[in-house]
């Protein structure tokens, strides 16, 4: 086969390590509108649906059985369904159509409506209407803080590093299950170290799950998994009204859930009827929603890559966080399961939440390196943070997560590893060490932390699991060793417990443990001006990344130390010496500057020159220009100074010129631009070439490196130099001969 | 002061009637909070489903007035309830039944409700135990 050595290039792209599959709908392969999805309909007889999605009554399987008694709004339904599904799609991203206005609109509609309207909707509509129906006004974020060697002090710290960086919603589990109370307590501890008022939640089997809640460890749950057909629900080993009641009954405990779902998961498991998996998520959504659930999360989950190997896979997972948003629910949006092997492909399919803003951006970013995800690797983890704060401040947006220093990051690591130290010993668990702490405190991933006991821990846990010890023990512990802040923040934990404004829609907690929910932050964008602004403090901390440095730091103030000491010497005027090259200097050159930004001193530069100069037999007179910044003009005003009629312009920061007298001043005989890439040898060239000019030989050709990333690194550093010029100018001064002495 | 471990064995769970502002750390210190006092409350929950109501989220209000009545139910039980509504682990009488005893039992007619309606689906669509 004939080889293009481009494609061979492309094909070793990360890109294309991932798999793209053909639609083929009787397999399930089919993102959304599949041939096999009905159209919209339904009929009601006296305020009963007998018909609904071209399905009668008596056909219904459980899931539309379900839907159609506890889903459907049945007064809303005919407005609904008559309004052309068009009509609806436009709603949904009208500025001028309030969210509360689509919410009870949409409340009347079926599965195959809601997949129509979609149909309708490219992907920056999505946005827009995703932007409006999102439940809660201010995103939001969810961290995942796990561990491969189940250590918990890493956990806490990484807990508490990741409540200071504002995820609003901690989520662990487990590799061995038995550890799942010790999980849940370093999780507990270590948020609330960080930031009192984040959520935390143990994703392990109902029962244990429940029991975490009780013991005042965990504050919410969202291994809810539904399915959208009747078959994988059954191999989930659930019906809806199962899932109904195991939400009810964490409510009762007043833990908050939300539902999980995600197009593929049916077609994953093989019985998605030939549906599109977007159909078959708007059922599941539904079902959700009748189950009384405030939310869920859904964005194609564990499944990202099936859905994502489809045309328009991208898209319809867009489609279905929208659709849940459009039924009021709120929504974790995915983006926590590795997508792809692209970092271009997985940013850009991040962005169509990140952008718009979701309740939670991603249901877990992986705050420890992915080898310690325990959810099977997360699809943006530590390394990735600094990435993510640069979006957030480039594009002013606030998807959730808040830059933090390093020295705060080691400390908050630090004070947690103590508390849980503290703890253990006063509930008699097998002792932390201060090495841990430090460790913990440093750590990149768990191979850093001392060998635990894990039979001893596990043991530990277990009996605490089954003893009558709870949180208020927990809080009372801390307290006694001095950590009244932790404990007043774990002990609030179990106060908000008692009120249950975080069961609303989309609550995250504040750090006055105040719900912000869809019922207390409402969303209420209309268009430019209203909702959610990245505006106060927000912006001034998501714009103040650490990496950001001033102007005064980047570029100081002259050191003193130029390499060169140059004294003025009387008016320069025009030369009649033949072998004179004049060398024009910038106004803040070694008066004020010091270096080129090749990182020469200015000493460094000017002898290079005068070496290359010398090189030819000729002279070199330096003069400094007082008129102007521009290299341009500095070479033109040397020229037409030198007797050779050769002058040569230097900028402090290094751009220089080589030009002729009686040449246009923007006319030149060479320019080296690119003042980071001009090193000793290039200005020892320059001066040479210089000077062959003026003898009437052929220039050799000046050696600079190619960096096609030296703008991009410098080009900061270049605007700051070139202003300090700029203020060194003194427009009525006349140029000035200078003599050219060692630096003191 | 019984601790929440013999709470969750007691046939009907008690309900605190610590108001929650008065659940801080002094509280703590000298011993006036237990751990039936950090649960939440019937009342409460009932209060969240007038509220869900109100803000236009007549299905979560319903979830809320059932997790209302479920606060009398011991955690055991809650688990019980929730495994014999799984697929083909009741018999159509069973459910009847236990939806008549929740309702008796724990003045619980709304989740008593659903468990029947549970039960009416179950045999439509073979999701009953077959003895």
């Amino acid at each position: 086969m004939e080889r293009s050595k481009r494609f061979e290039v492309r094909s070793r792209r990360p890109v294309n390590l991932d798999t793209f599959v053909a639609e083929d709908p009787d397999l399930g392969l089919v993102a959304m509108d599949s041939p096999n999805d009905p159209m919209p309909s339904l009929t009601l007889v006296r305020g009963r649906i007998v018909e609904m999605d071209g399905c009668d009554e008596a056909d219904f399987d459980t899931i539309d059985r379900y839907i159609a008694t506890h889903a459907i709004d049945r007064g809303m339904a005919e407005e609904a369904m008559a309004t052309p599904s068009l009509d609806l799609a436009r709603r949904l991203v009208d500025i001028t159509t309030p969210r509360i206005e689509l919410i009870r609109l949409l409340s009347g509609c079926t599965p195959a409506k809601l997949c129509q309207i979609m149909s309708h909707l490219n992907v920056v509509e999505m946005m827009m209407a995703l932007q409006k129906m999102r439940a809660r006004r201010t995103p939001g974020n969810q961290a995942h803080v796990t561990n491969w060697r189940e250590n918990p002090v890493l956990m806490a710290a990484d807990a508490a590093e990741a409540a200071l960086r504002g995820f609003d919603e901690l989520e662990t589990t487990c590799r061995v299950a038995r550890m799942a109370p010790f999980n849940a307590l370093a999780l507990l501890i270590g948020s609330q170290t960080g930031r009192g008022g984040v959520l935390t939640q143990c994703a392990v089997e109902e029962a244990l799950n429940l029991r975490l809640g009780l013991k005042g460890l965990t504050t919410y749950a969202e291994t809810l998994s539904v399915y959208g057909t009747d078959d994988s629900l059954r191999d989930g080993d659930d019906t809806p009204w199962s899932k109904g009641l195991l939400a009810s009954a964490y409510a009762s405990r007043g833990i908050k859930i939300r539902f999980t779902s995600g197009t593929g998961s049916e077609t994953l498991m093989g019985y998605e009827e030939g549906k599109s998996m977007l159909y078959l998520e708007a059922r599941c959504l539904m079902l959700a929603k009748g189950a009384g659930a405030q939310g869920v999360q859904n964005g194609a989950i564990s499944c990202v890559a099936l859905t994502g190997a489809l045309p328009q896979g991208v898209r319809a997972i867009l489609a279905e966080n929208l659709i849940a948003a459009a039924l009021g629910l709120e929504v974790a949006s995915g983006n926590d399961a590795m997508s792809s092997h692209s970092d271009m492909r997985k940013t850009a399919k991040l962005m169509l939440q990140f952008l718009p803003g979701t309740d939670f951006v991603t249901s877990g970013y992986s705050s420890m390196p992915r080898r310690d995800n325990m959810f099977g690797g997360g699809n943006f983890d530590a390394e990735d943070l600094d990435d993510w704060m640069a979006i957030q401040r480039d594009m002013r947006v606030n998807a959730g997560i808040f830059p933090i220093t390093e020295d705060q990051a080691i400390a908050v690591r630090r004070h947690a590893g103590k508390a849980m130290q503290a703890v253990f010993a006063a509930l008699g668990f097998p002792a932390i060490g201060d090495g841990e702490i430090e460790a913990a405190a440093l750590a990149y991933h768990s191979d850093d932390m001392p060998e635990r006991d894990l039979v001893a821990d596990i043991d530990a846990a277990q009996a605490f699991l089954d003893g009558p010890l709870t949180a208020l023990d927990v809080a009372n512990a801390l307290d006694a060793a001095g950590f009244a802040d932790v404990a007043a923040n774990v002990l609030a934990m179990q106060r908000v417990r008692v009120v249950g404004d975080y069961l609303q829609p989309a609550a995250v907690l504040d750090a006055e443990f105040v719900a912000k929910s869809a019922f207390s932050d409402r969303n209420d964008y209309l268009g430019p001006g209203t909702g959610y602004r990245v505006e106060g403090e927000a912006w001034a901390r998501l714009s103040a990344i650490p990496q950001q440095r001033t102007a005064a730091d980047m570029v100081p103030l002259t050191s003193g130390n130029a390499g060169v000491r140059l004294v003025p010497r009387g008016t320069a005027t025009e030369g009649d010496d033949p072998t004179e090259v004049v060398l024009g200097l910038g106004p803040a050159f070694a008066d004020g500057l010091d270096r080129t930004l090749c990182g020469l001193t200015h000493g460094e530069a000017l002898a290079a020159i005068g070496e290359g100069v010398a090189a030819q037999g000729l002279q070199l007179r330096v003069v400094r220009i007082h008129d102007t910044a521009d290299c341009g003009l500095i070479g033109w005003q040397a020229a037409r100074l030198a007797g050779s009629g050769i002058g040569i312009g230097l900028q402090s920061k290094g751009t220089t010129v080589i030009t002729r007298k009686g040449l246009a001043p923007l006319n030149n005989l060479e320019l080296f631009s690119q003042a980071p890439l001009l090193s000793r040898e290039a200005y020892v060239q320059i001066g040479a070439n210089a000077a062959s000019h003026a003898l009437g030989h052929p220039p050799m050709p000046v050696p600079v490196r190619v960096d096609n990333m030296s703008r991009l690194r410098l080009i900061v550093h270049a605007m700051l130099m070139h202003k300090r010029e700029i203020a060194a100018v003194d427009a009525s001064a006349a140029g000035e001969n200078l003599e050219v002495l060692p630096h003191a | 002061m019984p601790d929440r471990h013999d709470a969750e064995k007691d046939l009907r769970r008690k309900e605190s009637l610590l108001p929650p502002e008065e659940i801080t750390l002094q509280g703590l210190r000298d011993s006036r909070v237990a751990p039936e006092d950090v649960t939440i409350r019937r009342r409460t929950l009932e209060a969240q489903a007038e509220r869900a109501v109100a803000e236009g989220y007549p299905q979560l209000a319903r979830n809320f007035r059932r997790a209302a009545e479920l606060t009398a139910v011991p955690g055991d039980t809650l688990l019980v309830l929730y495994e014999k509504l799984r697929p083909r682990r009741s018999t159509h009488g069973e459910l009847l039944a236990l939806s008549q005893e929740i309702i008796a039992r724990y003045d619980a007619p709304e989740t008593g409700a659903y468990i029947r309606e549970a039960a009416e689906a179950y045999l439509r669509k073979g999701l009953l135990r077959m003895d």
